[in-house]
């Protein structure tokens, strides 16, 4: 009953959203007075209350474990704890892909229940495409996947109880990446309502700016946490592979990047029109890009499991009609749009549009790298693009970038002299310069990771200059989170530069007892012994590391053997100094009795996560900074408008 | 430049264009060797079953053209492959065998089982032979000619209907 | 059971965005090549040999190098370029000897070839454009008192 409830709202959504689109097309044609027109906000504030009740319906079977649904039969398990057979509502395809749509109706619901500062007709516009874009994503949700979907007999017991998804910050990252994904798809929505209505306002900017930003900090957050993962599990240390999955979490992060800067050009200044309606439209383009690819398994090549071509093709349908829709009407509106304001190249705007140029670069070289091979392979040629391709090429256009970006946020809008930050400008070569000397002197180092140590460093000093000078108890809560995000890639960059220059690995086979050196530590394998979980069985070993003549740290790696399904996972055991990281990892016995034993010694590695953490929480306080001085703003208006109108009375009195 | 407004919708449609095609063409995950038409590289491999030698390359130089196998114990599709090895070894075929990180008893087993096909066997326990063939994968079956040249590679279990095939390339071979 | 579940991992694989663990279905028993998990004596030699090996793809896992992989032809591959660096082989001697039998697919670093040329033709190219669009933007006249009348 539940589940054909779920189903039930999901089809007057559909049908919602059908509503919206038609009624947002009519409210173009002048056709205001219409009732169509009329009932597109509430359209999408009940589309948003009847997702949220689907949503709710699939959580309800999930957590009832109710077997007659084929989803929860194959994916869940009745001796599952409650976290987990919740999060097992969204750990798989249909599951997800009704996250995703929930998500973007509420979110369509909330700016028609809230955003009164655009123009009807924008709004409506807005509206229309948000629809739009739902209707596919419902019809393929109600065509080829889906969620409530029962089973002629009901199963006895649930298939999944995969213990390696049981882990609570896996059951919460791909969440976090979707919010991500579809927050940037209300700033899709605005950049098409803005073209169709030509209407590029900085109030636009305005309106855009907090989805920009909560999607921003939300695929931050996703990215950070899926590289931290990656990295304990997999068990070799590495933290980002450039593999295309991860390059598609990548790719609508930079977008998102460009846009959140672009969209506050627009905002301060009303400068850069066209360029971030476009960035509007690519980011989102992106995130819908990462799915497909994901979802197609097109770009997953050896290992290819889970390819379903059936879906792969739905989403590359809508992918053609979303994607190609939207660029063929900036192809045929951008042109009408009014150029904004102009400036100077030394002013707050040149760097900013430095940075998005850069960003964008970036961008395309990412896009480039993941989909060659795609190319290739249409020629029956198979290459590989990887990191020696992807961190050289990318640092020509990275460096450049933080450099702009360490002194652009002391310029001061529309017109600027170097002149004035003359002694900023010294400060910061000057520290890049002599962290760069110091290096060299200390030892032969890459170049790359040499660079990143130098601009991490001096860009650490320069994102706190911006408060030079200034009151901090009235610097706005939006320029602390501007200050602290720019910190924050300071940190990741240092912490990325210091793992890949002062890393030290030590493979070895042991003897129980036995001590090895690895940079500064001594390590020592004490006892290896089985121990059980509830459906693994393990090897454990206690590893004792010292440092000095400090007491010593006990490390615990394991290698589980897991019996349904059989597979091996390495345990990696982690000991977290303030200055890097021990890594263990337990392999296999040798035949004569030894250990294989894996410790790394990671300098400053945890920094890259610090710092991932530190660019969301600035974003956090952008977001929050801008949403207050918007409310503050529009309670003056209102005052002022609420005293203009008294006078008037009076006056007519 | 008005026309730069349509760089992303071209730059999309090319992308559309290409993600359509790979979409509708069968996925293909074979890596093929380098190798082909090339001579086989020097080796010699220990022998692994008492009742049959190992390899080297001069065996492959004998005048007659022959199968190299790539097997092992514990490759669920080598199992799969076994009887439609024997046939070929019926026609008059001669395969030698190369076991991939395997234990002679676990090859005594196996050919125990599912019948010994092969004329020589030699023991690979780093995979080097693969890494010279330019193999990726357990099972793969090459034709090498008289002259000690790759001829074909075949990638995955020989099936039934690969058994008229391999003996017309080992004819071509000749 | 095993199709589901390896569907089941991949969604969640590829969104999370790693490939955590290998199913055991057919690895060998035997014991991995000695240099698969031993270092080279000489420092020097390991680090050209690591770093060597973090751009040679594994050909039997999904998209990992043979320096983070547990799969066994990925051992014998870096017990290979071990051996083949401590005989004194040059790491691009040895990238190589692997392209000319597993093409260019094997590394991770992609040469200018004619298959290979657009990735490093287009990076130049964007450098010119953003030069182009950077100039185009702020270069042109500066601050103007009027509106500019299109794009």
């Amino acid at each position: 009953m539940i589940a054909e409830l779920g189903l039930a709202a999901l089809w007057l959504c559909a049908a919602l959203a059908v509503l919206q689109l038609i009624g947002g097309a009519l409210a173009q044609r002048g056709d205001n007075a219409s009732d169509l027109a009329a009932m597109v906000r509430p359209a999408a504030m009940l589309q948003g209350l009847l997702a949220g009740l689907a949503f709710a319906c699939l959580l309800w079977v999930f957590a009832a474990t109710d077997l007659s649904v084929k989803l929860v039969a194959t994916n869940s398990h009745s001796l599952k704890p409650m976290l987990f057979k919740l999060s097992g509502a969204w750990g798989n395809h249909e599951g997800s892909m009704l996250l995703w749509v929930t998500v973007m109706a509420l979110a369509g619901g909330l700016i028609a229940m809230v955003e009164k500062r655009l123009p009807e007709k924008t709004m409506q516009a807005t509206l229309a495409a948000q629809g739009f874009v739902a209707i596919g994503f419902y019809a393929f949700l109600l065509i080829s996947s889906n969620p409530f979907e029962r089973l002629v007999v009901a199963a006895v017991e649930g298939q999944g109880l995969n213990p390696l998804l049981q882990d609570a910050g896996l059951a919460f990252h791909p969440p976090t990446l979707y919010f991500g994904y579809v927050g940037l798809s209300v700033a899709f929505s605005f950049a098409v309502g803005a073209l169709l209505t030509r209407n590029v306002t900085p109030d636009f900017a305005r309106v855009m700016r907090p989805w920009v930003l909560g999607a921003w900090v939300f695929l931050t957050l996703g990215i950070t946490a899926g590289s931290y993962w990656a990295y304990y599990e997999l068990g070799w240390g590495g933290w980002w592979f450039w593999d295309p999955v991860e390059n598609a979490s990548l790719m609508p992060w930079l977008a998102a990047t460009a846009l959140l800067h672009s969209v506050s050009v627009l905002a301060a200044r009303d400068a850069l029109r066209t360029w971030t309606i476009m960035l509007g439209v690519v980011a989102f383009s992106m995130s819908m890009l990462g799915t497909f690819l994901v979802r197609s398994g097109l770009l997953t090549s050896v290992h290819a499991f889970a390819v379903d071509p059936e879906r792969g093709t739905f989403i590359l349908f809508l992918l053609g009609i979303y994607i190609g829709g939207a660029l063929l009407l900036f192809g045929l509106r951008a042109g009408h749009v009014r150029e904004g304001e102009r400036f100077q190249l030394t002013s707050r705007e040149g760097a900013l549009v430095f940075n998005n140029v850069m960003l964008s670069a970036i961008l395309g070289i990412v896009l480039l790298g993941t989909l060659y091979p795609l190319l290739t392979e249409a020629f029956d040629v198979r290459v590989s693009v990887g990191p020696p391709y992807f961190n050289p090429v990318g640092a020509i256009f990275t460096v450049p970038m933080l450099l702009v970006m360490a002194v652009g946020p002391l310029l001061r809008w529309r017109r600027d002299s170097i002149e004035r930050i003359k002694l900023p400008i010294a400060i910061v070569t000057s520290i890049i310069v002599s962290v760069a000397v110091l290096a060299a002197i200390m030892g032969d180092m890459a170049v790359l990771p040499l660079l990143g140590l130098c601009v991490a460093i001096g860009l650490a000093v320069a994102s706190f200059l911006p408060l030079r000078g200034r009151n901090l108890l009235r610097v706005p809560i939006a320029t602390w989170g501007m200050v602290l995000a720019h910190f924050g890639i300071a940190v990741a960059l240092f912490g990325m530069a210091s793992d890949s220059a002062f890393t030290k690995e030590r493979l070895a086979a042991l003897q129980l007892g036995e001590e090895v050196t690895v940079g500064d530590w001594r390590v020592t394998l004490d006892s290896v012994d089985p121990v059980a979980g509830p459906n693994w069985t393990a090897m454990e070993a206690q590893v004792s590391a010292w440092r000095g003549s400090g007491a010593p740290i006990l490390l615990q790696p394991q290698s589980r053997n897991f019996w349904a399904p059989p597979m091996q996972t390495s345990e990696s055991a982690l000991a977290t100094q303030w200055d890097g990281q021990l890594y263990a990892v337990i392999g296999n016995r040798t035949e004569d009795g030894r250990w294989q034993l894996r410790v790394w010694w990671k300098p400053f590695v945890t920094f890259i996560w610090y710092g991932g953490l530190l660019i969301a929480l600035g974003g956090t306080l952008a977001a929050i900074g801008r949403v207050l001085a918007d409310l503050k703003r529009r309670s003056v208006r209102a005052r002022a408008n609420s005293r203009r109108t008294e006078r008037r009375e009076k006056g007519f009195a | 430049m008005r026309w730069t407004l349509w760089v992303p919708l071209a730059l999309f449609t090319f992308f559309l264009g290409l993600a359509a095609y790979q979409l509708s063409q069968p996925k293909d995950d074979v890596i093929v060797s380098g190798m082909i038409g090339k001579p086989l590289p020097q080796f010699s491999l220990e022998p692994i079953s008492p009742d049959r030698p190992g390899v080297s390359t001069a065996d492959f130089k004998d005048g007659t053209p022959k199968l190299l196998n790539i097997w092992a114990s514990w490759c669920l599709p080598c199992i799969a492959e076994a009887p439609h090895l024997e046939s070929l070894k019926e026609q008059d075929v001669q395969i030698i065998g190369i076991a991939i990180r395997d234990k002679p008893e676990d090859v005594a087993r196996f050919l125990n089982r599912h019948g010994n096909p092969y004329t020589r066997i030699g023991s690979d326990d780093l995979s080097a032979i693969q890494f010279e063939l330019g193999s990726s994968g357990v099972p793969e079956t090459y034709v090498i000619d008289s002259d000690g040249m790759i001829r074909y590679q075949h990638i995955g279990d020989v099936r039934a209907e690969h058994v008229p095939m391999l003996i017309q390339q080992l004819e071509a071979a000749r | 059971m095993t199709r589901q579940f390896l569907a089941w991992i991949a969604g969640l694989a590829a969104m999370a965005s790693a490939m955590f663990a290998m199913p055991i279905l057919a690895q060998s028993s035997t014991a991995p090549a000695p240099y698969a998990y031993q270092q080279l004596d000489d420092p020097a030699l390991e680090q050209r040999a690591t770093d060597l090996m973090h751009t040679l793809r594994c050909l039997t896992c999904q998209s990992q190098s043979i320096a983070d992989s547990d799969a066994s032809m990925a051992g014998d591959m870096r017990h290979q370029v071990r051996t083949r660096i401590l005989a004194g082989e040059e790491p691009e001697a040895i990238r190589a000897w692997l392209i000319e039998r597993y093409g260019d697919y094997v590394s991770y670093d992609p040469q200018v070839s004619a298959t290979t040329w657009p990735l490093f033709a287009v990076p130049l190219l964007l450098f010119l454009l953003a030069g182009l669009i950077l100039r185009k933007r702020i270069g042109r006249g500066g601050v103007a008192d009027r509106e500019g009348e299109g794009a």
